[in-house]
């Protein structure tokens, strides 16, 4: 089983025409400062490696850095955080995405049923939270509409504070381009979380993909 | 799976019981019983090699005895062991189908198993289709067949069960005879060695005397098959599904957010709806469902209206509607007006419609044609019906019944609400809109003149105003489904 790094995963999902973060990355202090700088604004940056699945957890993830000095202190921290176990890594800068609202989307292989789609409520507390719905692959358009109403989430996609709705067909072209995505490129798992909604439009701000071992 | 193989299950033309006892409590009694009570039309015919005569069948020795070509279906409840010979035997005087109701096969450890699969190749090899093992046995009311080792032989009806609990066939069919609704065809589908719920759900999709059909499932074998042939069922007819048991086995790339929410319920219930099925959480709610499905019309959209002389159970179905897929309508101008023509001031003047105690004679009748004639209206949820008949039914009991001479009061009370019952009735059908009724009354007074006349017409009286809610839930999700995702709509 191949695990994609952050950065390469969400290479790929853009080149399914997923909207991702700007993301650059930085084998050092020194060029994460200057990829903040090309970037503009505040940014986060992360530890990045295909061994590192489950960064915000181990601390590994600094955001919201709106000058220099802390992007280099953060990037000096975040490689020294780094263990051998780790492999290679690098430092992924990426624009802060600011929304309030994020979703989760991905693709699993069940034991029962094969590949299926997901849509949930993302974020750090998914899993705590527990609202996502599924379909087995493949999926048509209308199937992605159902679940975006199965989610039964509309107080959460309506206008929400100051923001506009989540714009429903841009939610189900992501479906539709991780669904594209998983049945050509030999891909076992896809897990974005969180999907930032940024003026109503979905943006993939962390993204896994696991690419099958065959 | 050949599907006229199902015919001779569930359309035989003649019977054996084989097996049969003369001991009541043993089931092979029961089988003979039933399908000879049951009043099943074609040739019954028993074998026990030790008795002469079960009730009033003269038994043969041996399966071998049955006449060539004057049956179609062996129903077996004999020790296991037996089971092979008797495939054979049937096979060998023209009978197509068997139903096993013997015990210790699979369920029974690997002995079991391994004799239920050398069965199944048996079967194949003669080219038979054998339901069970160890299964209840199979209702086919439009065949007058009860070939089954238990309780009840429903009234004919719309609604087809398929099973992997015998219980919960009885169940489903309990509910089916007790509202009136009934039932086309139930099988109990055992250890469904050879024939699943899936493949009868296929056969009933395309039986004329069905409606729509509720299925009991805990394990699912094939997921992909499974998901195939529930679709292909729910594009011709309604498919109502309750599983049961949750099995550990989740997402097998559990290291991500999406594969620890990939438990086996969430990607089941998503399977479900994209195979255009209903699920229901309880065995009540699915009873609910499919009843609604079997005698009500599709709704054409989501807009709802709640129709009531019974106070508070108005505001509790408006707040299921809220809660639902459906739509609690603002009450329409119009409409506003129309019902103020028929009732004093102090009506609700809102969705839902309370008419207050205000009516007179032709009220609830007249009410009942205004809200479903609304061209906002999709669904009408009516709910008081059978309270003047409970009045008549207290002051029936009561002291004063002779004495101030009440009769004739409670003759127009029941005449009532028999006639509210039939209001519904025709307003749903001259409209083809869905018309749910409900009242309590359907359980804790099921002779009360409301719930009695629906009965009497094979129309589901809810007993409750949350439940219709909930199946009329099901019936929009069913519709919304077929509309977006069948070309052909409707």
């Amino acid at each position: 089983m191949g695990v994609l790094s952050e950065f390469e995963s969400k290479q790929l999902l853009a080149s399914h025409g997923i909207v991702v973060s700007r993301d650059r990355l930085a084998r050092s202090a020194n060029e994460a400062v200057a990829a903040a700088a090309e970037i503009g604004g505040s940014v986060a940056v992360k530890l990045c490696g295909p061994s590192l699945a489950h960064k915000s957890e181990r601390g590994l993830v600094r955001l919201g850095l709106d000058n220099a000095d802390g992007v280099r202190s953060a990037a000096e921290d975040l490689l020294v955080a780094a263990t051998e176990e780790d492999g290679e890594v690098a430092l992924l800068v990426s624009e802060m995405v600011s929304g309030n609202r994020e979703l989760i989307v991905g693709v699993v292989l069940t034991e029962q049923f094969g590949a299926a789609l997901m849509l949930g409520v993302g974020g750090i507390l998914a899993e705590a939270v527990g609202e996502a719905v599924f379909r087995l692959l493949p999926v048509t358009r209308p199937d992605c509409q159902d679940m975006i109403d199965d989610l039964g989430m509309d107080a959460l996609l309506g206008p929400l504070r100051g923001e506009p709705a989540v714009d429903r067909n841009a939610l189900v072209d992501v479906l539709l381009a991780l669904a594209d995505a998983a049945s050509r490129d030999g891909i076992e798992a896809i897990d974005v979380n969180p999907l930032v909604i940024r003026e109503g439009l979905p943006v993939a701000v962390d993204a896994l993909v696991v690419m099958s071992s065959r | 799976m050949n599907t006229d193989s199902f015919d001779l299950l569930f359309n035989p033309k003649g019977i054996v019981v084989a097996g049969a006892s003369t001991h009541p409590g043993k089931f092979g009694f029961v089988a003979l019983h039933n399908v000879l009570a049951g009043g099943f039309e074609g040739p019954v015919f028993a074998t026990n090699p030790d008795q002469p005569t079960i009730l009033g069948v003269e038994n043969l020795a041996s399966v071998s005895e049955v006449p060539a070509g004057a049956a179609d279906l062996v129903m077996v409840c004999t020790p296991p062991q037996a089971c092979p010979d008797i495939l054979q035997t049937a096979a060998s005087r023209g009978i197509g189908a068997a139903f096993i109701a013997s015990g210790g096969f699979r369920e029974a450890g690997a002995d079991g198993a391994r004799a239920e699969e050398e069965l199944v190749e048996l079967a194949r090899s003669l080219g038979m289709v054998v339901a069970g093992p160890n299964g209840q046995g199979l209702i086919s009311t439009p065949a007058k067949l009860a070939a089954q080792i238990v309780a009840p032989v429903p009234p004919p009806g719309p609604i087809a069960v398929a099973s992997q609990s015998g219980n919960l066939v009885s169940a489903f069919m309990n509910y089916a005879t007790h509202s009136g609704v009934g039932i086309s065809r139930a099988v109990s589908a055992g250890n469904a060695a050879m024939v699943g719920v899936v493949d009868y759900l296929g056969w009933f999709a395309d039986d004329s005397h069905t409606k729509a059909m509720v299925a009991y499932v805990e394990g699912v074998e094939d997921g992909r098959r499974f998901a195939t042939h529930i679709r292909m069922a729910a594009e011709k007819k309604p498919v109502v599904l309750v599983k049961g048991g949750t099995t550990p086995r989740g997402a097998l790339a559990a290291a991500s957010h999406t594969g620890a929410l990939a438990t086996d319920d969430r990607v089941f219930d998503g399977m479900v709806r994209q195979s255009g099925a209903v699920r229901a959480s309880t065995i009540e709610e699915a009873y609910d469902a499919v009843a609604a499905f079997a005698t009500q019309p599709l709704p054409a959209g989501p807009r709802t209206l709640v129709l009531s002389s019974a106070g508070g159970w108005g505001v509790i179905a408006a707040d299921a509607v809220t809660k639902s897929s459906l739509e609690l309508i603002a009450l329409p101008a119009d409409l506003e007006a129309a019902i103020d023509e028929l009732v004093p001031p102090r009506w609700s003047r809102n969705n839902p419609i309370d008419l207050a105690g205000g009516e007179s004679r032709d009220t609830i009748p007249e009410a009942i044609n205004l809200v479903v004639d609304h061209p906002e209206v999709d669904a009408v949820v009516y709910l008081g019906m059978g309270i003047q008949a409970n009045t008549a039914s207290h002051l029936r009991a009561g002291p004063y019944f002779e004495p101030a001479e009440l009769a004739r009061i409670c003759e127009y009370h029941e005449r009532q609400d028999s006639r509210f019952a039939q209001a519904a009735a025709e307003a749903s059908a001259r409209t083809n809109k869905p018309i749910l009724a409900a009242t309590e009354l359907a359980i804790t007074q099921p002779g009360n003149s409301g719930p009695a006349t629906m009965a009497a017409d094979r129309r589901y009286c809810f007993p409750s105003a949350d439940r219709a809610v909930r199946a009329l839930h099901h019936l929009w999700c069913y519709a919304r489904w077929r509309r977006r995702h069948l070309s052909a709509g409707t």
